[in-house]
C-alpha cells in the first residue's frame, strides 16, 4: 500500500473581486418604495452587500459578482422594475480557447480547493473544440468502488518520469551492465511549467517552486532565474536550458545541477552533446528536451530517442495546437498525442521514454484527456497564473508589466501565491479522481494511451448517426 | 401491490400562469412617459400585451410575456406604430439572456412555460423543438421538417385516432401487464434533492395521466401512498429508505445503477439539504452530506445482477423490474446482461441529463449522450433478436416532445423526463440546486420557507398541461407521419435527417494566437 497522497489546500480568499457573469440592472425611476422589496428577499443577498459601501467606504463592492440570475427579483418587484443581464466585461475576459467560464471555474478552486460541484445537468454546447469532443468511458460495476475517492480503496494519481529501461543487462561475470538511472515520481501527473508569455513577476518563479515542492511535483524555472531560489526549494526545481546552451554553458552550472533532480534543454543542434554531457557528470539528474509540438514532432522523438533521450515536453500553443512552418496552428494536441503515442508504440519504445506536453491544458478533464490520448502527464502554463488572478488578456493589452496588470501579479506574495496554485490542484487532483474513479481504473500510469477507454465523438457520430440522411441548415424549415 | 385507497386525479387543462408577479417574455415593452393613455394600443393589440380596463385612465403595465416581437413591431399595425406619441419601445428581454444555456436555450424554456401554463403548443415565434447545443437532438429533424419532403403524399389518420400508449411488460414471463397511456414517464427525484411538493405535484400528473413517476433514492415519503400505482420505487446503492414494504407496495421496482449527469460516481446530496425530515426518511443524521456509494457492492457481475433482480421479484411477485444504467462504450452489452438477467424495462440515461448536485467534470465528461447510446443499444438488441421482449425507456437530455419522437424513431420505445418537469415549474437552470438553502424559486429545496412559492395545486397543474401539449404535439407528428400509434414510429431513423454545420465553424476551433512566446 503506498502512502496516499493528499493535497492540503486551505481557503484562500481572492485579492480582488472578481469579474461575475450577471449584472443586476436596477431602473429606479418610477419605483413606488414600496416596503416589501424583493431585493431584501434576495437568497445571495446581492442587493444588500452591493449597497453596503454607503453605510462603510471600506466595505467592498460587490456589484456584478455575486448574482446567480435566478431571476426571483426580476420576476418579483412589484413594479416590474428590475432587470438582469450578463456583464459585458465577463464575456470580454480571456479568448476563444481561454473562455470566461474556464477563468471563473479555475478562480473558485484557487479559492476553495474543492472540487466544482452544481445541480441541473450539463450546460454546454453538445461537443466542441479539441477536447471537448471526448467523452470518457465509466463502468456500471466495477472497482474501486465510489468509496476509494473518499479513502477507502486508493487511487493512485502517481506517474513516473526518466529514464524506464526495459530490461536489466548484465556481463558474464553477473555485473549489471545498464547503467542505473533515476526515475522521478510526480504524485500528480502535473508540473509547473513556465508562463506562455512574458510576465514580469520577479517572485512567481519562486511562487510556482514553492507550490511545487508542496505538492510534490516539479516547477520549470529558466536557469537565469535559479540562481534567486533557496536552496531548500531546489530539489522541485527542473531548470530550463535555451536551445543555445551548449556543454560548455553547463559547466558553471554544476552546483545546480547537483542540486536539482530534472533538467530541460530547449531542442536544438546542441542538445544532445548537452544530454550527454548532464548523464555523464550528474548521473542522478533527469535530462529532458523540451521540443516545440510541429507535425514533424513524433519523427524528432523517435530520432531523439534512439539517440538517447528519454524525457519529452512537447509544447502546443496557447491553444493547444501544432505550429506549422508557415505559423498556422495545425492539430490539437489531442490528435497530435496519439500520432506521437502511436508512432512511439510501433518504434517500440513507448514504456521507455516519458512524454509531457504543455500548452492548451486548461481544466482538470484536459489533464485526464491529454493522458487518455498518450501523455504521461501535463506541464500547466497558464492555468497557475489564472489562480492568482490573471485574465488571459495577455494580447489585448500590455497588461503583463506591474501597472498594468488588472489583478497586480507582479506585486503578490510567494507564500500567498503557491497556496492559491496549490489549491487549485487540489481540485485538479479530486477530479482526476472522479474520472479515474469512475472509468474503474486504479492509477493514472494505466490511463495513459486508453483510448479504447474514451469515446472519441468522430467516431460515436458515425457510428450513431452515419446512416442518417444529410440535408443543411437552409433546407430545415423553420 | 398497493392496500392503500387510491386518489383519482382529473386529466383536466386549464391555465395556470406564472406564479411570478411578474411573467417573463422574450421581449420586453416600455412604456414611456409619453403615454397619454388613449388606449390605442389596446384596441390594436391581438395577443393582450396592452389591457386598459373600463374607467381606467391609463393602460396596464403591459403584459410583455405575450408579445411576439419584432414581426409584430415591424408591421404597421402594431402598437409601436399605432402609439399617437411614439410612447411604446420594444426590445428583447436582457433577463431572458441570462437564462438556460445552450441545451436548454431560453426559448426553450419560455415554450415549455407556455406548455405549463396552458396546456397546448408554444406560439411560433419560440422554438419549442431544438434547442442551440449544435449536436445531438439539436441536429436531428424528421424528413417532413425539410423541404425536399413531399409530406402531402403520406395519407393522415385522424388525430384522435393516434395511440401514444405503451405496455411495459414484453417478456411474456406472467407477471401482470403495466400500460401507460403515452410514452413519457416521470424520472427518479428523491426526497431531499426536492420538495415534497415538487414530489406530490408530479406523482399526481403521473396518476391523471396514467403513467409513473420514481421515488429516487431518497426513501418513499408517506404521502405517496395514495399514488401507489403510479410510483415506480428506486433501489439505488445507498438503499436510502428502501424497504420490503416499500417494495411490495408498487407496480414497478427501478434498480438504480448509474445516474447520467454522474455516471460512475453515485449519488450525492451535500449536507445543507440533509434536513432533520430528510435525514429521517433517509435513516441517515441531519447535516451531513450524503453520497451513495458506486457501484452497488453487492454487484461484481451480470450473475450477481441476477441475484438482485431476483431478490426483488421473489419479494414482490407482482411487480416488474426496470434497470436505470448509464451510456459507457459498453452500453449495449450492459443492456442485454440486464435482459438475460430478467429485467422487464432496460432504462438508459444520458450523459447530459439533470441532477441534484454532481461534480462539473462528471456532467461534461464522463459517458455518452443519450442520443448515441439508443441506437447503438437498439441495433445491438435487434442483432441479438431479443429487441421485442425487453422495454428501452431512455433520458437524460430529453427536453422537448420532439426529443422524445427523435429518441424514439432512433430506437427507444419510451422516454423518461426529469428537467421538463422542473423548467414546467419554474426552474431557470441557474444550477443552484445543490447547496445552502437550494432552489431560490422553491422548486428544488427542502427548506420549509422557500417550498411555501409553490403551491400543490398549481404545480400539479403545470405538470398536467405540460404532458398535455406534449401528447398534442406527438399525436400531430404521428398524424403527419401517417401513424396510428407511437410503437410504429420506434427504431424509423430512416425518417430523422442529420443536419450538417460546416464543421470547423461549429466545433468553434479558435483563431490563430497573436502573442506567442517561444518555449
Amino acid at each position: 500500500m503506498p502512502e496516499r497522497y493528499h493535497v492540503h489546500v486551505v481557503p484562500t480568499t481572492p485579492r480582488f473581486h472578481r469579474v461575475g457573469k450577471y449584472g443586476n440592472v436596477d431602473w429606479r425611476e418610477d419605483c413606488s418604495r414600496c416596503s416589501n422589496c424583493v431585493k431584501l428577499r434576495c437568497l445571495y443577498n446581492v442587493y444588500r452587500s452591493e449597497a453596503a459601501y454607503n453605510r462603510d467606504p471600506d466595505a467592498p463592492v460587490v456589484t456584478l459578482d455575486e448574482c446567480k440570475a435566478c431571476l426571483s427579483c426580476v420576476q418579483g418587484c412589484t413594479k416590474g422594475l428590475l432587470s438582469v443581464s450578463i456583464n459585458p466585461g465577463y464575456l470580454d475576459m480571456g479568448d476563444e480557447y481561454w473562455k470566461s467560464d474556464i477563468l471563473l471555474t479555475t478562480w473558485n478552486q484557487a479559492d476553495s480547493g474543492k472540487i466544482p460541484v452544481s445541480g441541473a445537468g450539463y450546460r454546454g454546447k453538445f461537443y466542441g473544440y479539441g477536447f471537448d469532443s471526448i467523452w470518457t468511458d465509466m463502468s456500471e460495476i466495477v472497482r474501486p468502488t465510489r468509496d476509494g475517492i473518499h479513502g477507502r480503496e486508493y487511487i493512485s494519481t502517481s506517474v513516473d518520469i526518466g529514464p524506464k529501461p526495459m530490461r536489466l543487462r548484465f556481463a558474464a561475470d553477473g555485473a549489471l551492465l545498464t547503467p542505473s538511472s533515476s526515475i522521478i515520481e510526480i504524485p500528480l501527473p502535473v508540473i509547473l511549467d513556465v508562463p506562455a508569455w512574458p510576465v514580469e513577476c520577479p517572485q512567481l518563479a519562486e511562487a510556482r517552486v514553492m507550490a511545487a515542492q508542496r505538492l510534490g511535483t516539479l516547477a520549470v524555472v529558466p536557469v537565469e532565474e535559479c540562481a534567486e531560489l533557496d536552496a531548500a526549494l531546489l530539489p522541485s526545481v527542473a531548470p530550463l536550458f535555451g536551445e543555445a546552451a551548449g556543454a560548455g554553458d553547463l559547466d558553471g552550472a554544476g552546483a545546480l545541477l547537483d542540486a536539482v533532480p530534472m533538467v530541460q534543454f530547449s531542442d536544438g543542434p546542441l542538445v544532445a552533446e548537452a544530454a550527454r554531457k548532464v548523464s555523464q557528470d550528474h548521473p542522478s539528474v533527469v535530462v529532458a528536451v523540451r521540443t516545440l509540438l510541429t507535425p514533424a514532432s513524433a519523427g524528432r522523438i523517435v530520432e531523439l530517442a534512439k539517440a538517447g533521450a528519454r524525457v519529452f515536453e512537447v509544447c502546443a500553443d496557447q491553444h493547444g495546437r501544432e505550429r506549422l512552418d508557415d505559423g498556422r496552428p495545425g492539430r490539437h494536441i489531442k490528435d497530435a498525442l496519439r500520432s506521437i503515442h502511436g508512432r512511439l508504440v510501433d518504434a517500440g519504445i513507448r514504456d521507455e521514454v516519458t512524454i509531457i506536453v504543455s500548452g492548451g491544458v486548461a481544466l482538470a478533464e484536459h489533464m485526464a484527456k491529454a493522458i487518455i490520448c498518450g501523455a504521461d502527464a501535463v506541464a500547466l502554463d497558464t492555468p497557475p497564473l489564472i489562480a492568482l488572478g490573471c485574465r488571459v488578456c495577455r494580447d489585448k493589452s500590455r497588461c503583463c508589466s506591474p501597472n498594468a496588470c488588472p489583478c497586480d501579479i507582479a506585486e503578490v506574495e510567494p507564500g500567498y501565491a503557491a497556496q492559491r496554485i496549490v489549491n487549485l490542484m487540489g481540485a485538479w487532483h479530486s477530479q482526476l479522481l472522479e474520472v479515474l474513479g469512475a472509468m474503474g481504473i486504479r492509477e493514472a500510469r494505466r490511463l495513459r494511451g486508453e483510448t479504447g477507454r474514451a469515446i472519441f465523438m468522430e467516431d460515436i457520430e458515425k457510428e450513431a448517426f452515419g446512416d442518417l440522411c444529410r440535408v443543411s441548415e437552409e433546407q430545415v424549415r423553420s | 401491490m398497493t392496500d392503500w385507497e387510491q386518489e383519482h386525479v382529473e386529466r383536466k387543462v386549464q391555465p395556470a400562469p406564472d406564479r411570478y408577479r411578474n411573467a417573463l417574455g422574450k421581449y420586453k415593452i416600455d412604456r414611456l412617459a409619453a403615454c397619454a393613455g388613449c388606449g390605442r394600443c389596446a384596441q390594436v393589440c391581438k395577443y393582450g400585451v396592452h389591457i386598459k380596463p373600463k374607467g381606467y385612465t391609463f393602460t396596464l403595465r403591459p403584459q410583455d410575456q405575450y408579445c411576439v416581437g419584432p414581426e409584430c413591431a415591424e408591421c404597421g399595425e402594431s402598437c409601436i406604430n399605432q402609439c399617437p406619441n411614439h410612447a411604446l419601445v420594444m426590445r428583447r428581454n436582457p433577463s431572458v439572456d441570462c437564462m438556460g444555456d445552450p441545451r436548454w436555450s431560453s426559448d426553450l424554456i419560455l415554450a415549455t412555460w407556455h406548455m405549463a401554463a396552458t396546456g397546448h403548443v408554444p406560439p411560433d415565434h419560440l422554438e419549442y423543438r431544438r434547442g442551440e447545443s449544435s449536436g445531438g437532438f439539436d441536429r436531428l429533424v424528421f424528413s417532413f421538417e425539410t423541404e425536399d419532403d413531399d409530406a402531402a403524399a403520406t395519407p393522415t389518420p385522424a388525430a384522435h385516432d393516434v395511440d401514444l400508449s405503451l405496455d411495459l411488460n414484453r417478456r411474456g414471463d406472467g407477471r401482470p401487464q403495466v400500460h401507460i397511456d403515452g410514452p413519457v414517464y416521470g424520472g427518479g427525484m428523491s426526497f431531499g434533492s426536492v420538495s415534497i411538493h415538487t414530489i406530490l405535484a408530479k406523482a399526481r400528473a403521473a396518476a391523471a395521466w396514467n403513467t409513473f413517476t420514481c421515488t429516487g433514492e431518497g426513501g418513499y415519503h408517506d404521502r405517496l401512498r395514495p399514488y401507489d400505482d403510479h410510483v415506480i420505487t428506486q433501489v439505488a446503492t445507498g438503499l436510502f429508505g428502501v424497504r420490503e414494504e416499500t417494495v411490495q407496495r408498487v407496480r414497478i421496482v427501478e434498480f438504480k445503477y448509474a445516474q447520467g449527469a454522474k455516471p460512475g460516481l453515485g449519488g450525492h446530496l451535500l449536507g445543507d439539504k440533509n434536513t432533520p425530515p430528510v435525514a429521517r426518511m433517509r435513516e441517515a443524521v441531519a447535516g451531513n452530506a450524503l453520497f451513495s456509494p458506486f457501484p452497488f457492492h453487492s454487484v461484481y457481475s451480470v450473475e450477481d445482477h441476477k441475484k438482485h433482480v431476483d431478490w426483488i421479484k421473489e419479494m414482490n411477485p407482482d411487480c416488474l423490474v426496470s434497470v436505470k444504467v448509464s451510456t459507457p462504450t459498453d452500453v449495449d452489452m450492459v443492456a442485454v446482461g440486464s435482459f438475460y438477467a430478467g429485467a422487464h424495462i432496460v432504462h438508459l440515461d444520458g450523459s447530459y441529463g439533470g441532477t441534484g448536485a454532481a461534480p462539473d467534470i462528471a456532467k461534461k465528461n464522463i459517458a455518452m449522450p443519450i442520443e448515441y447510446a439508443i441506437p447503438k443499444v437498439h441495433k445491438f438488441l435487434v442483432a441479438e433478436g431479443i429487441r421485442d421482449q425487453i422495454t428501452l425507456i431512455a433520458s437524460g437530455g430529453i427536453r422537448t416532445a420532439w426529443d422524445a419522437l427523435k429518441a424514439i424513431a432512433l430506437g427507444a420505445d419510451g422516454v423518461v423526463i426529469g428537467t421538463a418537469e422542473m423548467i414546467a415549474l419554474g426552474c431557470v437552470r441557474c444550477a443552484c440546486c445543490e447547496s445552502g438553502r437550494g432552489c431560490p424559486r422553491g422548486i428544488a429545496t427542502t427548506d420549509p420557507e422557500l417550498m411555501q412559492q409553490m403551491s400543490l395545486e398549481w404545480a400539479t397543474q403545470r405538470l398536467i398541461n405540460l404532458q398535455n401539449a406534449w401528447r398534442e404535439q406527438m399525436v400531430e407528428v404521428l398524424a403527419r407521419l401517417g401513424m396510428s400509434s407511437i410503437r410504429e414510429l420506434r427504431g424509423r431513423h430512416d425518417l430523422l435527417c442529420y443536419i450538417d454545420i460546416d464543421a470547423d465553424a461549429d466545433a468553434g476551433e479558435p483563431a490563430a494566437v497573436a502573442v506567442e512566446a517561444a518555449p
